[in-house]
């Protein structure tokens, strides 16, 4: 099925920049100012090549945090807080730059042998630019808002070094103008997602979370090596800048570009969580909850879509990988949104709706809408990051996640409710709120592509995520405390978690003002797709969501309970209760592929490469032991020994000079 | 080729030989330390009259084997100088010279 793009230009924000440093031979610098005046092209070079800077500050942060941290108690945080604002502030001094036009590629030599080049270097465009903008500014927040939820953690400083590292491998990932140095930066992302999941080591439950998002993410990476392979092997480069051009010029056969995109895109899918890798990302939520916020928001997850976007001219040339990207895209937004809606668990709804919204994006990607994916991601990050850290702060005054026993907080925490209530409007998607632009861009792009299915499992998807973040708000913050202990022990928290939650709630309300911005300097040639009414479409199914969950939520729980047990309820319920047995599934294949070929390997290292090994050893031990008998102790034996082998040689020897 | 006093060199060759084995059995079938390092002196002094003999008898032999003759006198000499040293300590440690019973390096 052959998915044509609808947009024309989309592909002209990876301007094909002249191969800067391509031979390794020296470190060149690109600069394009569109208008700019002769004297402000040297203000725009300089600005744009301190690019590697925003994630070597972090990187700072991370070494300040393991050599000063200990000392430095809880001021430690301070560390990464003041490296990522350094970045954020470095980060618009760009962007305004990239909005002149400006772009940047260097390259310096980096490894050099037997005819391969390999340089190391950075680029930033206007898509890393806001990027960098949004990661650190979302992470500065968080580190914040943590250091007043980690306060008095035994492992305080060990959290900020982590965390800041992690957002060091997110920045480096995202200035990276080569797969080699973004592959480093990607697995750094993996490792610190494991150490910060794991981060309460001391329950097991989050050791195996842990190992359970490094795993399944693995299995995305491996089929990333195996891309960045293949490129490499038929291209002899790792540039991003190169590599689409140098791949076109190969007249490659369509299975082979589709192979190559298709692999790229299961790193892609392992690391933003996409259906059926989703399954780390909900467990992950044993990790602390700025964490849940770091890795939905700026890092991890947003990682997978840029790879997309960053590849996108490879996406772009192999005929049907785009609308694969938007097949898994569209089913990620639906299933997860239809678990989200019977969670009882604060942070799961949270976790499956992020999944959900990143189906959205990789689905504006699959349907060639790069800037609505974009801008979704960036959308999401504020909002997604506003309501954990809101989230965040009633488990942190309820002392639990399940929504059963709250109710009423609303009294109890009003800064709170108010911007979790922002953050839920925007990711449901209701005007004016940034949410209901970004999604708006995706699903009008998705209407006008060929296989309308999209469009409805994403509209569906809308709704039900009205439906269920009305479920989370009513029953979190609404109706009567369900239980007195949690309600007696909820207080507004501390000023260090409620001024980000303000400041986060600004972006996530009012982002919606940029799109036209955004799109802009991400896309100059696209234009949004004009489909008239039907743009209301999902506001439509939003409101139905609302009502519906509002008609529920406030009925008594008898209601609901009598609702629950006709079965055109109970059917789907179960399934989304079991999680559509993706679990299960996944228990099963790794059982069958797992376990089986284990079996068979195991048997063989058992009794064919041991069994070698020990025959080794036995045949050395019975020489030994047959040896062991020649030495009797007796001088004398060893000499007559010594005198009829004399004898026998003399002998041998006369007979040898007869014969010869 | 001149012939000491008429003896043929075939003659001394049977001396050494009768010697060497007279030696060997000292070496092997004496029981007593010292005894078997007394064997070992007749054994090397077998050789020196074949060294000799043939420095003697065969043309271009030159000085070469009584040059050697010399060199094994002198080994043999610092081989007796140890040995019966080490003899010497078996005796203090263990009281005893007889080779049956030093047998700790039996397998």
């Amino acid at each position: 099925m052959l998915n044509t793009p609808p947009c024309v230009g989309s592909c002209s924000e990876f301007p094909r920049l002249p191969r800067a440093g391509r031979r390794g031979a020296d470190a060149s610098t690109v600069c394009a100012p569109a208008a700019a005046p002769l004297g402000a092209e040297k203000a725009v070079t300089c600005l744009l090549s301190l690019g590697w800077l925003v994630p070597l500050l972090a990187l700072l942060g991370y070494v300040g945090h393991v050599f000063l941290g200990q000392r430095a108690k809880q001021w430690s945080a301070l560390f990464g807080i003041v490296a990522l604002a350094l970045g954020f502030a470095l980060s618009v001094g760009m962007l305004a730059q990239t909005i002149g036009g400006a772009s940047i590629d260097v390259s310096v030599p980096w490894l050099s042998m037997g005819g391969i080049n390999v340089p190391m270097g950075f680029s930033i465009g206007p898509l890393q630019a806001v990027m960098l903008t949004m990661v650190t500014f979302v992470s500065c927040f968080i580190e914040i808002y943590s250091m007043g939820y980690m306060k008095g953690d035994i492992r305080y400083n060990r959290f900020f070094a982590n965390v800041t590292l992690f957002v060091a491998g997110m920045l480096t990932a995202v200035v990276a103008n080569n797969f080699i140095l973004f592959f480093a930066a990607w697995e750094i992302m993996g490792l610190c997602s494991y150490l910060l999941i794991g981060h309460w080591f001391e329950d097991p439950a989050n050791g195996r979370a842990a190992t359970k998002a490094f795993l399944v993410t693995r299995i995305g990476d491996v089929g990333l090596l195996l891309g960045i392979w293949w490129c490499f092997t038929l291209t002899h480069t790792f540039q991003f800048a190169a590599l689409p051009g140098d791949l076109a010029a190969l007249h490659l056969p369509a299975a082979t570009l589709n192979a190559i995109a298709l692999l790229i895109f299961l790193g892609a899918v392992g690391k933003s969580a996409q259906v059926p890798l989703q399954i780390w990302l909900p467990d992950a939520m044993a990790g602390p909850t700025p964490i849940s916020a770091l890795i939905h928001a700026a890092t991890m997850v947003a990682a997978g879509v840029y790879l997309v976007a960053r590849t996108y001219p490879i996406f772009q040339m192999a005929p049907s990988a785009l609308f694969w990207v938007g097949l898994v895209g569209a089913v990620s937004a639906f299933i997860p949104a239809t678990i989200a809606c019977v969670q009882t668990d604060i942070k799961k709804v949270l976790a499956y709706s992020t999944i959900s919204q990143l189906g959205y994006m990789m689905l504006g990607l699959g349907v060639g809408a790069m800037e609505a994916g974009i801008f979704h991601l960036l959308t999401h990050a504020f909002f997604k990051a506003l309501l954990f850290l809101a989230a965040g702060s009633v488990i942190h005054a309820a002392g639990t996640q399940n929504m059963h026993e709250m109710g009423g907080l609303w009294k109890k925490q009003r800064w709170t409710a108010a911007t979790f209530i922002i953050g839920s409007l925007a990711l449901a998607a209701i005007p004016p709120m940034s949410g209901f632009f970004s999604k708006d861009a995706i699903l009008a792009a998705a209407y006008v592509s060929p296989d309308p299915v999209f469009y409805w499992l994403g509209t569906v998807a809308a709704g039900l995520t009205a439906y269920y973040m009305t479920r989370v708000v009513l029953m979190t913050f609404f109706g009567s405390p369900r239980s007195e202990h949690v309600y007696e022990h909820a207080h507004e928290s501390p000023a260090v978690m409620v001024v980000p939650l303000v400041v986060l709630a600004v972006p996530a309300a009012a982002l919606g003002l940029a799109a036209g911005f955004l799109r802009h300097l991400l896309a100059p040639g696209y234009i949004k797709p004009d489909v008239g009414l039907i743009e209301f479409v999902p506001l439509l199914f939003a409101i139905a969501g609302f009502l519906w969950a509002y008609a529920l939520y406030t009925a008594p729980l008898a209601r609901r309970a009598a609702l629950l047990r006709s079965p055109l309820i109970a059917a789907p319920y179960t399934l989304f209760k079991q999680l559509w047995f993706f679990d299960h599934a996944g228990s099963v294949v790794t059982y069958v592929l797992g376990l089986g070929p284990s079996f068979v390997i195991g048997a063989f290292d058992r009794y064919v490469v041991d069994g070698l090994v020990n025959a080794c050893g036995s045949l050395c031990l019975w020489l030994g032991r047959m040896c062991r008998r020649l030495s009797v102790g007796n001088a004398q034996a060893y000499m007559l020994t010594i005198a009829v082998a004399v004898v026998i040689g003399l002998v041998a020897l006369q007979f040898q000079a007869m014969g010869g | 080729m001149i012939a000491v006093q008429g003896v043929p060199l075939v003659d001394f060759l049977l001396l050494g030989a009768l010697l060497f084995c007279v030696g060997l059995f000292a070496a092997l079938r004496r029981s007593n330390a010292i005894m078997i390092l007394m064997g070992i002196e007749v054994m090397l002094n077998a050789v020196n009259i074949n060294l000799v003999a043939f420095s003697r008898y065969l043309p271009r032999g030159g000085d070469r084997g009584q040059a050697f003759a010399v060199f094994v006198l002198a080994v043999a000499a610092a081989e007796a100088a140890v040995g019966l040293a080490m003899v010497i300590i078996v005796s203090r440690r263990r009281g005893t010279i007889e080779i049956e019973e030093i047998s700790d390096m039996r397998g």
